[in-house]
């Protein structure tokens, strides 16, 4: 038997250890959670060995929360409480959800994002979806035996800010540490590419339960280039159970529908169309409540006439992104499809039909995302050398400015790669004027009102000066994650007025705090013991990150001095982690956090010259 | 290093309209690969968000050169030149003429797909012709007015094969 190896009290961890890192589709009908083990990704089963958790979240009434099959089995019986595809609802206010008749929920109109009234009170989607997360997170630990460094959470790629930060928020929630938020498709052509070593132009289908995604991508010799993507964050596998939902009420007769029998009935439509992926027809009976009995017959040609339209409304994208990469048809080599949903023959006959050839079907569309969330969290959580592969992907709709006249200024056009930042300036409309109000808008209609509104704020203090004559400069940065922050200052006088925004709909950390607080299981948790097990887990990371470095290039880039100031900073957060005094782990980490700026910066210059000389780093002169 | 040094410089390449866009894209990933923020995800914030910043910065350069007007027009400006100065708005008579014979083509190829291909070719040839004509002026000629003159034309031509899609869609 092979002998474990453990540490010295107190040493750091070696730099070496495998971090446990997940990734995560959370999807609309579906969720998984996958880890590389042994170098191969795998999805993780729970208990009963199903990989797929249902996005189902059920309130009870004694205060519990069930999530998966335990839920969905119950959505009929109880579908004010139980919340089926809550994808749909995050980061949307009430006019933007369509279809509302034939949802079953009790909506609360709020701002920024809709809640839903259950029997444990008003739910947020995204607290909705941390619960999802927090069942995935637990099956992660389970499996992979201790706490997760991050997580990879993957997102359909036309989500736009709203959304996004959504998600990111309900990971927070659920104690998830993101190492990124993810596209779906670029997760997708990962998991297809590292397999199959592709080279060339791929365009990825991915129409999942509730969003539809079209990315295409240029893969050559490890690196995941997205030239362009489109889609419909509102168009998925729903629409054609709603499809055949709505066929079942007109041909029984059904005017009026209680939320119960709405529920079932979803739930019929939805097992009709998976059965006749492989059958002709399928055979839909139901009892009502009413007691009349429903038993109808579906063949596979009017289902296909019924959803015809919904099958067309995913080949503009198809286009669009065509057009937007400068590309042809005849320039994609391999069309890859994901999603539960592109089982649907009807619809790989379409795109081939589009493409000119037969999609690729190889990967379990259901699995594949989950498959490359998991292959990124393992290289983002460093424990790849790290030259495996890169991703460059892109902002999947431009973000912009309302000007005079309710028109748009964009400021960043869609399809840039991110990360990626813009400046624009602007100046006042009124002699006098000392306030400005900026509005930030994301879409690709030339009227704001057309557009989603995604933050306001007033920069104000601009000195009172003649109409046109302030300077002010505003700036938009896209992180990595394919969130936006906007900065602006008025910079004609040298007078500056600066502020960040973030977007009105992202949850602040006290939101967060008093979130957390509310819910059923932290209720007689320790929020100050939870907040130092944080806490430690930022140190240790900054602490080996550090050591990392100093081994790596310590002796090259610093001096004698320099390097023992950095060490000595290393050891006091060292001794802070020995101790459960937060406020001192806190200063220990700023202090690192800060004495490394400057040796971060020459490891940054070093290693871009390493990259242009091509040559090894004990060749270079420093 | 330094954030100052202009685009070329960043990617190792002379200064010059004509580019080997292969040694670009090479370049461009090669620095990618060190320092965009997936190889930081695990760093420490200062590392974090430095490689933000050059990942934004890295992006900038590679999109402003990969794009023959983009990198005409930075050219120019290297060299003191705005080429795009709202003030100066000057077009050749000819040219005008031709503008205006290229938007009665397209308002009356209407919807008919086979006449806006037509028309989109031969806007491509001449959009080529100009990018050479940019090519002499900016590399051998060094002449800057000629070249923003020749720039504004080519602006022209961008958003009038804009409308083309656009007309396509419809």
């Amino acid at each position: 038997m092979a002998l474990l190896q453990i540490a010295e009290p107190g040493m750091s961890t070696a730099p070496h250890q495998h971090r446990l890192a997940v990734g995560i589709d959370l999807g609309t009908t579906n969720s998984l959670v996958a880890t590389v083990r042994n170098g191969v990704a795998v999805v993780l089963n729970d208990a009963r060995g199903h990989g797929l958790l249902p996005s189902v979240v059920r309130y009870r009434a004694d205060g519990g929360v069930d999530v998966g099959h335990a839920a969905l089995a119950r959505a009929a019986e109880d579908p004010h409480n139980t919340i089926v595809s809550v994808k749909r609802f995050m980061g949307r206010g009430l006019r933007d959800l369509p279809d509302l008749a034939t949802l079953p929920y009790q909506f609360v109109d709020a701002p920024g994002m809709v809640r839903l009234r259950t029997v444990a009170g008003e739910k947020s989607p995204v607290e909705v979806s941390a619960e999802i997360l927090k069942v995935l997170k637990a099956r992660g630990e389970a499996a992979l035996g201790g706490e997760l460094v991050g997580a990879v959470i993957t997102v359909p790629a036309y989500f736009d800010d709203a959304q996004r930060q959504a998600t990111k928020d309900a990971a927070r929630l659920a104690g998830l540490n993101v190492l990124r938020l993810l596209n779906e498709p670029t997760a997708a052509a990962i998991a297809y590419g590292l397999d199959n070593a592709a080279e060339g132009i791929y365009a990825v289908y991915d129409l999942g339960g509730g969003t539809f995604d079209l990315s295409i991508l240029k893969l050559t010799r490890g690196v995941f280039e997205v030239l362009a993507t489109h889609g419909d964050s509102a168009l998925g596998g729903d629409d054609f159970d709603r499809r055949i939902y709505c066929w079942i009420l007109e041909q029984a007769q059904l005017h009026t529908v209680d939320d119960h029998d709405k529920a079932m009935l979803m739930a019929k439509a939805r097992e009709a169309k998976e059965y006749l992926s492989d059958h002709d027809e399928a055979r839909i009976t139901a009892l009502l409540a009413s007691g009349q009995v429903i038993d109808l017959l579906l063949s596979e040609t009017t289902f296909n006439d019924l959803t015809a339209s919904l099958v067309n409304k995913t080949l503009t994208p198809c286009r669009k992104a065509l057009r937007d990469a400068g590309l042809r048809v005849q320039d994609v080599k391999g069309v890859v499809m994901v999603g539960g949903a592109t089982r649907v023959p009807r619809i790989q006959a379409a795109v081939g039909e589009f493409f000119g050839q037969m999609p690729l079907t190889n990967l379990d569309p259901d699995k594949v995302v989950a498959l490359g969330a998991a292959m990124q969290a393992d290289v983002l959580a460093g424990n790849k050398s790290g030259d495996d592969w890169l991703l460059l992907d892109v902002v999947p709709l431009s973000l912009g400015l309302e000007t005079m006249g309710g028109l748009v200024e964009k400021i960043i056009p869609r399809n840039s790669t991110i990360p990626t930042a813009r400046a624009q300036e602007f100046t006042t409309f009124k002699d006098g004027q000392t306030a400005m109000s900026i509005h930030v808008v994301q879409g690709e209609r030339e009227l704001v009102a057309d557009c989603r509104s995604l933050a306001r704020f007033e920069l104000r203090g601009i000195p009172p000066m003649v109409a046109g004559a302030a300077r002010v400069r505003v700036t938009f940065q896209v992180d990595a994650d394919g969130l936006l922050s906007v900065t602006a200052r008025e910079t004609g006088t040298g007078i500056e007025a600066g502020i960040t925004v973030k977007p009105s709909y992202g949850l602040s950390d006290d939101e967060v705090a008093a979130m957390l607080r509310a819910s059923y299981e932290y209720a007689q948790d320790d929020m100050a013991a939870r907040n130092l097990a944080e806490a430690r887990v930022d140190a240790r990371r900054l602490v080996e990150a550090t050591q990392a470095a100093l081994a790596e290039n310590g002796d090259a880039l610093l001096s004698t001095e320099e390097r023992a100031a950095l060490e000595k900073l290393v050891a006091a957060l060292d001794n802070a982690l020995a101790g459960d005094d937060l406020a001192a782990l806190k200063r220990a980490s700023d202090a690192l956090n800060h004495g490394t700026v400057e040796f971060a910066a020459r490891r940054m210059n070093l290693s871009v010259r390493k990259a242009l000389t091509g040559h090894r780093l004990d060749e270079l002169e420093i | 290093m330094d954030f100052s040094q202009n685009h070329f410089a960043l990617f190792g390449l002379p200064i010059a309209f004509e580019l080997d866009a292969e040694r670009l894209e090479r370049a461009y990933r090669d620095i990618q690969a060190q320092i965009h923020p997936d190889r930081f995800a695990h760093a420490g914030e200062a590392e974090q968000r430095l490689s933000m910043q050059w990942a934004t910065r890295v992006n900038e350069a590679y999109q402003t050169l990969r794009k023959p007007f983009e990198r005409a027009r930075y050219l120019l400006q290297l060299n003191g030149v705005d080429a795009l100065d709202p003030r100066d708005t000057s077009m050749p008579p000819d040219f005008l003429m031709r503008q205006m014979e290229w938007r009665e083509a397209l308002a009356d190829a209407g919807g008919d797909s086979g006449a806006l291909a037509r028309l989109e070719d031969e806007l491509r040839a001449h959009a080529a012709e100009l990018r050479a004509e940019l090519a002499q002026q900016i590399d051998r000629r060094r002449d800057w007015p000629a070249a923003a003159a020749t720039l504004r034309k080519l602006r022209f031509m961008d958003k009038l094969l804009e409308e083309i899609e656009a007309a396509y869609e419809q």
